[in-house]
């Protein structure tokens, strides 16, 4: 069954052509690791996923839901489509627990009991169950992005987006942030995750899809790309960063 | 100098009673222009082509022109085209609420442009609607933010709130004004208000100092 399907996908920011024909279908508990060149559009094509960008055209089906259909109430459809940004954006103001239980509350309308206990349930997942009742700021920045994870889980989302996850954290950190998503993808979550982890997207990943100057170049296996990348392209970017 | 501080005496409580009275309209006037203020301040920043340009428009007439004339207006002019005679209370709490509403609209706009985008993005992933994230999210980020300037335009609408005096209005000055004629002696009468306007300023300020205190929880 297809989680996500994207076709004919094009955005243009003006005259800025940021994407250009991209279709991709991923289906139920698929892994896919979106690579490129900065500027390539990955980010773009990510945040279409959930119309934090509006596509300039093409159709864009999310869980069954008909994005791009303007009959679609959009808000709605996000509700089940999580999503973890670079620079984490949790909210300052409220403590991590409250973070968690802030959209089951106010979205899905559950008691309060009830997203408490959910929201425990998930900092214990990613291990940071003593800092419930801290502030964001006061956590380093794989904290924060741990909480970032578990806050976009409590929705209980059919899907997650990874935006960078890792790419704003201290390199310390980084383990602690990919280990929490292994896990999540072990558990058979499907997620599309934009990063620089090659390392990620070879072990964990069950595709990788490469994009430059907003095209989709080339999508195979992670062993095949990584060993044998077809294009010219992505020969280059490889040779770049590994 | 001669200076005779007892011939206020008898008026003191004449005098303080203006307290309650000044009191009454400058806070009804600050909860009008907040809310006012926080509705232009969300037409500012709104889609919708219109709302910007009436906040706008509304904003430029009530900076544009001085307070004691919009006053004037409200309390002359209505009543000559309406026939309503408006009673001087109400029209203190529209000239002010509605001046103050246009600063207060302004600064609250910037509050909300500087709070991140980041803040929006994550709100609006998670699936929750526009005015709830508005509600719970992005104001009371603003609003700490802003707070300081808030509080000045609260400590400046309480001083201005003087300017009732010129329709007859018995407040806190009035009342300093009256016991002047009363007495041939204006310099006891005047200073005593002002110390309490002064007193009311200092106590606004600590409140804006507590308020800040208590916001700035997750620092």
């Amino acid at each position: 069954m297809s989680v996500i399907n994207v076709e004919h996908l094009y955005k243009s920011f003006g005259k800025n052509d940021v994407l250009k024909d991209i279709s991709i279908n991923i289906k139920q508990g698929e892994v896919v690791s979106v690579i490129g060149p900065s500027g390539s559009g990955k980010s773009t094509f990510l945040r279409c996923i959930n119309l934090l960008e509006q596509p300039t055209e093409g159709k864009i089906t999310v869980a069954g839901v008909a994005l791009t259909d303007p009959k679609t109430n959009v808000t709605k459809a996000r509700e089940k489509i999580g999503m973890v940004f670079q620079h984490f954006h949790l909210f300052p103001h409220l403590t991590v627990l409250e973070n968690l239980t802030y959209a089951p509350l106010k979205v899905k309308r559950v008691s309060k009991a009830e997203a408490e206990e959910k929201a425990l349930a998930l900092l214990e997942r990613v291990g940071l169950s003593d800092k419930k009742d801290s502030y964001p700021n006061s956590l380093s920045g794989g904290q924060k992005q741990r909480v970032a994870i578990a806050r976009a889980l409590s929705m209980e989302p059919d899907l997650m987006l990874f935006d960078e996850p890792t790419s704003a954290l201290d390199p310390e950190m980084v383990k602690e942030v990919l280990d929490v998503m292994k896990d999540l993808a072990q558990s058979g979550m499907t997620m599309l995750v934009v990063t620089h982890e090659m390392g990620f997207a070879r072990e964990v990943a069950d595709r990788v899809i490469f994009l430059d100057q907003g095209l989709l170049i080339e999508e195979g296996k992670p062993e095949e790309f990584f060993s044998a990348p077809k294009s010219e392209r992505a020969k280059d970017f490889l040779d770049k960063i590994l | 100098m001669n200076l005779d501080w007892s011939q206020i005496v008898p008026y003191i409580p004449f005098m303080l009673e203006g307290i309650w009275v000044t009191l009454q309209f400058v806070i009804v006037s600050i909860i009008f222009g907040f809310i006012v203020g926080t509705v232009l301040a969300l037409f500012k920043i709104s889609s919708i082509k219109p709302l910007r340009f009436f906040a706008d428009a509304y904003t430029s007439m009530f900076r544009g022109t001085p307070l004691i004339l919009q006053l004037m207006i409200i309390y002359l002019a209505v009543p000559q085209l309406t026939g309503y005679d408006i009673s001087p209370f109400l029209s203190a709490i529209l000239a002010f609420g509605l001046n103050s509403s246009a600063y207060v609209s302004e600064i609250i706009r910037a509050g909300i442009s500087a709070v991140d985008k980041g803040q929006t993005e994550a709100a609006v992933a998670l699936g929750v609607p526009y005015r709830q994230m508005m509600i719970d999210i992005i104001l009371p980020q603003a609003l700490k933010n802003i707070l300081p300037a808030l509080m000045n335009e609260f400590i400046t609408l309480t001083k201005e709130s003087a300017i009732v005096s010129t329709i007859g209005y018995l407040d806190l000055m009035r009342r300093g004004q009256v016991v002047g004629a009363n007495l041939y002696r204006n310099f006891e009468p005047l200073l005593f208000v002002g110390l309490i306007y002064w007193g009311l300023v200092m106590v606004l300020s600590l409140i804006g100092k507590w308020v800040e205190g208590r916001l700035s929880v997750g620092d």
